[in-house]
């Protein structure tokens, strides 16, 4: 198995035309990945490398029987084209797009609560399941066929820790960047709870960073619910403090956010810490090995 | 009041005339909050029908001494910085003459104003806010913020205004009452009564509160602020309510529907290499330590500064180039990275991915042409054309110093900062 993506899934594009969609979509398809269509309003009826493209998502899902779709929309019409996929009722929506007003995610997590539509994302590399299907921004070839699920709140220091675990032998069932904005469709939690479920699946590779309380969370559900290992590392130990938070913010998260307390909060709660992001593959080969 | 809850979300911000202005590439930019003066923030409240005290921004004593005279009677002056704890800092003064007030503006402006929010160097005082000295009965406290886990605006309300409130949080938190505002809904007045009822406020208090509490939150929602904050809010002994003090920080995302925010920065409280990176679209902040590093993701970067520590140096800043870098602002990157004059040591950590490690290195050679290269420089290269990368920085003629993995490249840069290692 692996979670939310493999050779079953049926991609469409929103943003198929633009110059990053084009690109990622290309690249998503050489990797193996089923792309049925695309959609950019205005350019319904012509073909992008063969794949269909339509005006509208509805229309897409109707006639290609999309059950995916990976937004490249600009910011300004991001939650626009959420919503979309929503209404149409895509099961999983990955939104890659970054900089889409906060207070235009507050309406739009507010609207999927009443549909069955998954959000991954925004601001996010997207997800990949090796060997299967590719749903995202990360070079395809550094990924391997394996047990072990990465869920990470970055972009290119997953790919760091996903070609330490390659290097080493060590494969992934899926990998999943959640997103770096503070209101995302997905958080850790949801994963766990997916990966702990997922046969395939033998250890997770969380990658948190300060801010906000995702990893805190993560560390409850590990103490309650996971029964599979897990290996962690928390970027920012050297960030300097008051940089990005407001003084009210503040209020709501405490002294939370530092790296410090996510870390003793996952240590804790039974997570193997990783202590510095060069010996993430190192520190799951161990676990591991010592659970074989 | 309460009447017009419709959440920015369904706004017309996505009339389709507006297209073209708004196709903008997705290209990285780092999570920041624009911060505005707090003269600034009252003047925006006040539009909202929000009752601030009368008074005016002054840039030199004489304006401070013209404000003041205006004004008549006792004045406050305050420093307008992008900092909290102004008073304790000697940042907030009153007088009680407008000749006084000449002479503290005087003071004041061209200080360099440390608090407990600053660095140790303060942050420099160009503006002051010259205003009527209010007589206080009671210290509120008024806030909204997006609570993240939430996924809702929350407004926050205490009767310990005038405080820190970050320290009345984590000793009083019973003290702060908190309030969701459902984005379907939207602000409804009896969210303000509950606020306004639960501060204690005397019975002919409840309804002006609860209309600023709701204007309040229209400022909010409509200046797409990812904190508004007033504090104190206070009731005069006359029994009316007044912002003393205002902070607005404004979600930069959405500058996308407000393009005159630009205009409301000050760029004379901000890092000049900071200000310089964000013209360029990128992310950087200035640390203390003697490393440079540039990199691509903001993940990525702190674990480099994270690593650079662990080999036993401090890091020099934290810059990440994004995803959509062009070569010119990895070039731009790279100058600004060296134009600190503490790194005695660069390291350029680039796991491509979107971002070709090719672009990087041409970037970086440009950058080396037109600044002469005085520091040694490390460079690791991983992912989409990091061969290519390599190649081209090899034969460049650079003393560059390449590393295989994360771990080689910072004990590399430590080496070389040593002098222990040489091309």
């Amino acid at each position: 198995m692996s979670i939310l993506i493999d050779e079953n899934t049926r991609l469409l594009v929103q943003g198929i035309t633009g110059s990053e969609g084009s690109f990622h979509t290309r690249r998503c398809m050489e990797y193996g990945t089923k792309v049925v269509a695309g959609v950019t309003p205005g350019k319904g009826g012509s073909l992008f490398d063969g794949v269909p493209v339509f005006n509208r998502v509805e229309e897409a899902v109707k006639e290609t029987r999309a059950n995916a779709s990976m937004l490249f929309v600009p910011p300004a019409f991001a939650a626009d084209a959420i919503l979309e996929a929503a209404d149409a009722g895509v099961p999983l929506v990955v939104c890659i797009t970054e900089g889409i007003p906060t207070l235009d995610m507050v309406g739009v997590l507010r609207y999927l609560k009443e549909k069955s539509t998954r959000l991954i994302g925004p601001n996010c590399p997207g997800l990949i399941s090796p060997g299967k299907c590719k749903v995202g921004l990360m070079p395809g070839d550094i990924h391997m066929l394996g047990e072990v699920g990465v869920v990470s709140r970055s972009g290119t220091l997953t790919y760091e820790a996903v070609a330490q675990l390659t290097e080493l032998g060590i494969g992934q069932s899926t990998c999943v960047g959640v997103g770096g904005d503070p209101l995302i469709g997905t958080n850790f939690v949801d994963l766990l709870r997916l990966l702990e479920g997922d046969s395939q699946t033998k250890l997770v590779v969380l990658i948190g960073e300060i801010g906000g309380t995702a990893e805190q969370d993560a560390a409850r559900f590990i103490k309650s619910e996971m029964s599979k290992p897990i290996v962690a590392f928390v970027a920012g130990s050297t960030a300097p403090p008051g940089r990005r938070m407001g003084h009210a913010g503040a209020i709501i998260t405490g002294s939370s956010g530092t790296a410090k307390e996510k870390i003793a909060a996952l240590s804790a709660a039974g997570a193997t810490i990783a202590s510095s992001p060069a010996e993430i593959g190192i520190t799951a080969r161990k676990v591991l090995e010592g659970s074989a | 009041m309460g009447s017009n809850p419709t959440p920015s979300v369904f706004s017309p911000f996505m009339l389709h005339e507006e297209v073209n202005l708004f196709q903008l590439e997705i290209t990285k930019r780092g999570v920041r909050n624009m911060k505005i003066h707090e003269y600034q923030a009252k003047e925006m409240l006040a539009k909202y029908g929000i009752p601030v005290p009368q008074g005016g921004m002054a840039t030199t004593p004489a304006e401070a001494e013209e404000i003041a005279s205006q004004l008549g009677g006792k004045v406050v002056i305050k420093a307008q910085v992008y900092a909290g704890g102004r008073g304790k800092g000697g940042g907030i003064k009153t007088a009680e003459s407008p000749e006084e007030a000449e002479r503290l503006a005087q003071e004041i402006i061209g200080m360099r104003l440390v608090t407990h929010q600053t660095s140790d160097k303060g942050v420099p005082v160009e503006k002051v806010l010259v205003e009527e000295a209010v007589a206080i009965a009671r210290e509120l406290y008024l806030g909204i913020v997006i609570d993240s886990a939430a996924a809702q605006p929350v407004i926050m309300a205490s009767e310990a205004g005038g405080m820190d409130i970050e320290e009345v949080a984590a000793k009083t938190p019973e003290k702060i009452l908190k309030a969701y505002v459902h984005p379907a809904i939207g602000f409804q007045s009896f969210i303000g009564r509950k606020l306004a009822y639960g501060m204690n406020l005397d019975p002919k208090q409840i309804r002006p509160a609860t209309q600023l509490i709701g204007n309040l939150y229209r400022a909010f929602e409509d200046s797409d602020a990812s904190l508004v904050e007033i504090n104190p809010l206070v009731v005069t002994p006359d029994g009316r309510l007044l912002a003393l003090d205002a902070k607005l920080n404004l979600d930069d995302n959405a500058l996308l529907r407000h393009r005159d925010y630009p205009e409301l920065r000050d760029p004379g409280q901000e890092d000049e290499l900071e200000l310089e990176a964000a013209k360029h679209n990128l992310s950087y902040i200035k640390l203390d330590g003697d490393v440079g590093c540039m990199v691509n993701g903001a993940g990525l970067a702190m674990a480099t500064m994270d690593i650079i520590k662990l080999v036993g140096a401090e890091p020099a800043n934290f810059l990440d180039v994004g995803g959509g870098a062009n070569d010119e602002m990895v070039t731009s990157a790279f100058t600004i990275l060296l134009s600190d004059p503490k790194v005695k040591a660069a390291l350029v950590n680039v796991f491509g991915g979107i971002l070709r490690c090719d672009i990087i290195a041409r970037g970086v050679i440009e950058a080396a042409k037109q600044i002469e290269l005085k520091v040694p420089l490390v460079v690791r290269m991983r992912g989409t054309n990091a061969e290519e990368g390599m190649r081209l920085l090899a034969e460049s003629g650079l003393p560059v110093i390449l590393a295989q993995n994360l771990k080689d490249a910072a004990e590399k840069v430590m080496a070389a900062k040593e002098g222990r290692l040489t091309v």
